[in-house]
């Protein structure tokens, strides 16, 4: 067993009055693809938002518990949050590249982060983008607005962009809910190819697509965690009978 | 029988279908109107303007390049005086030095209200920039007379009347114009982006500078066009600092005027028909034709927005 790269210990989140999440805990191995499925409200996407403190935004919203990273509260005041961010990456339902070009979007993050060197950067581009599985498809074009591609490729260049300021954790909120089966099926494919090298959270309401990539799913309902284990397993023979009404499509 | 009878029923006019056809004219003939004083209004402009060169024969090269306005009197040399090159200098200095102050000013307020502290923008900013437009020009000009032009005149020197007094009151003018179009362009801007931003690592401030600024670029430059068309028409409060002396300006605190200062300062004193009469028109015609042009720049840029898809 090995040690986990992430882990949430008894998180609750309070937006205002209201809690959205009852103590949560969750741990998440190592170049594995973890699913959090459930109906919708039930808590995943805000569990997601905490895992790189994207809730900090919004106000009124008040966390206990824990989460760590490499055994690092990642809650603790000391922790700077441009670095967090960068080491756990996220990509969003809604393609959202920037209106830039997609050179421009790729780099982003590279030249915030201060690195002008142009070798060092066409490098990553080219690397990200292959990464992403979308080089073929923008490299004639990579000086074109990102918003002049499909859908699909503009997701694709938004896991780009990500994977340019090279994170150990990516994490997704439902990155395929607003596409076509064809330009979810190549970004599924390379989820697959990228677990070699990152850790992937996943939030999905598509649950053929959670037994198809992930490794382990996790099960919630009114903001809690009903069931979590290895993906066969939850999809086979659950120990929950909510579980097994959910996945064998009884509700939701 | 019972087919006549619907066919009956079909072909009555209703009312609603009058109605509907009464609504129509009306909004038709509505902006037939408006069409016919706005081609109304172009034409007689464009006549009266032109008749400087067509009737009188001034050459366009006297009006644009000429340095001396006095029309009815000869230049040394021997031409007509109607030089209208001072006046469309101290026009488009003003103008250009007006929307470099403001600028930096609009796009910080701007920043403020939208990114930085929305409710405080909402509750303070937002009236006091709405009451700035509210205030005549005359009492701009009031303020500008009674303080600037003293402020102008002990600071720089001269007479404290000129370009730069004009500058001054109509950075104030056209301040609100620019900050409210910019907050709308910079409201536009997708919360994702943000997001998306932050989401790698950068910080508010990167976002801010790098994204939200950039990708409202177009909306601010067509703000600052706005502002601009503001400040290239305004007449009073112009007239009541720059001194109101048709000749190039050699220092932004000497006394000059702008193409709106001549025309408010001398339309009361001419004949119509005379040469006096028609260089004026010529001067109207080419403040028209001035703001036709910032109309096609805000129509271009706003074409070539960034994330209209």
């Amino acid at each position: 067993m090995t040690e986990p790269i992430l882990s949430a210990t008894d998180l609750d989140l309070f937006y205002g009055d209201f809690q959205a999440l009852h103590g949560i805990s969750l741990d998440f191995d190592e170049h594995k693809i973890s699913a959090l499925i459930g109906p919708s409200g039930c808590g995943k996407s805000t569990f997601l938002r905490c895992l790189n403190r994207m809730n900090d935004m919004i106000d009124g919203v008040k966390i206990d518990g824990k989460v760590t990273f490499h055994d690092q509260d990642i809650y603790s005041s000391q922790v700077n949050l441009v670095e967090l961010r960068k080491s756990i990456g996220m990509v969003f339902q809604q393609p959202n590249p920037f209106p830039f070009s997609v050179y421009d979007n790729i780099t982003y993050g590279l030249r915030i982060a201060g690195i002008r060197d142009k070798q060092k950067l066409d490098a990553i581009v080219e690397r990200s983008l292959k990464q992403a599985a979308v080089w073929d498809e923008v490299k004639d074009n990579l000086y074109d607005n990102a918003l002049s591609f499909s859908g699909g490729q503009q997701q694709r260049i938004c896991i780009a962009r990500v994977l340019a300021v090279s994170p150990s954790v990516i994490l997704m909120d439902e990155p395929t809910s607003a596409l076509d089966p064809i330009s979810s099926a190549k970004i599924e494919n390379t989820l697959l190819e990228l677990k070699k090298d990152y850790t992937i959270i996943i939030v999905t309401h598509n649950l053929q697509q959670a037994s198809r990539i992930s490794d382990k799913t996790a099960f919630f309902m009114e903001g809690r965690v009903v069931e979590y284990d290895d993906t066969t397993k939850m999809f086979v023979n659950p120990d929950d009978k909510q579980t097994e009404d959910y996945v064998s499509g009884r509700f939701g | 029988m019972q087919n006549q009878k619907l066919a009956k029923q079909l072909m009555k006019k209703s009312k609603t279908a009058r109605y509907e056809r009464f609504g129509h004219l009306l909004s038709l003939s509505a902006l037939l109107l408006i069409m016919a004083i706005v081609l109304g209004i172009i034409i007689f402009i464009a006549t009266k303007g032109l008749s400087t060169f067509f009737r009188d024969n001034i050459s366009f090269k006297d009006f644009f390049t000429g340095v001396i306005w006095n029309p009815g009197t000869k230049t040394p040399s021997g031409q007509q005086a109607v030089g209208a090159l001072p006046m469309i200098v101290g026009s488009f200095l003003v103008t250009i030095l007006a929307a470099i102050v403001s600028t930096p000013f609009a796009i910080g307020t701007a920043v403020y209200m939208t990114e930085i502290s929305p409710k405080r923008g909402a509750k303070i900013l937002q009236p006091v920039t709405e009451l700035l437009v509210g205030i005549p020009s005359v009492v701009y000009g009031f303020i500008g007379l009674s303080v600037v032009v003293p402020f102008v005149r002990n600071t720089f020197g001269g007479s404290g009347f000129g370009i730069l007094s004009g500058t001054f009151v109509l950075f104030v003018m056209i301040l609100p114009t620019i900050v409210s179009m910019t907050v709308d362009s910079l409201k536009a801007v997708p919360k994702y982006y943000r997001q998306a931003s932050l989401a790698l690592g950068a910080t508010k401030w990167q976002t801010i500078w790098k994204v939200v600024l950039r990708a409202a670029t177009p909306g601010i430059l067509t703000a600052i066009v706005f502002g601009m068309a503001r400040a290239f028409g305004e007449a009073l409060a112009v007239q009541m600092v720059i001194g109101n002396a048709a000749l190039m300006p050699h220092n932004l605190v000497s006394p000059a005027s702008t193409l709106t200062s001549v025309l408010t300062a001398g339309m009361g004193n001419t004949v119509m028909g005379s040469l006096q009469n028609d260089a004026l028109w010529s001067l109207a015609l080419v403040l028209l034709i001035m703001s036709l042009l910032f109309n096609l720049m805000v129509h271009f840029i706003g074409r070539r927005g960034a994330f209209k898809k």
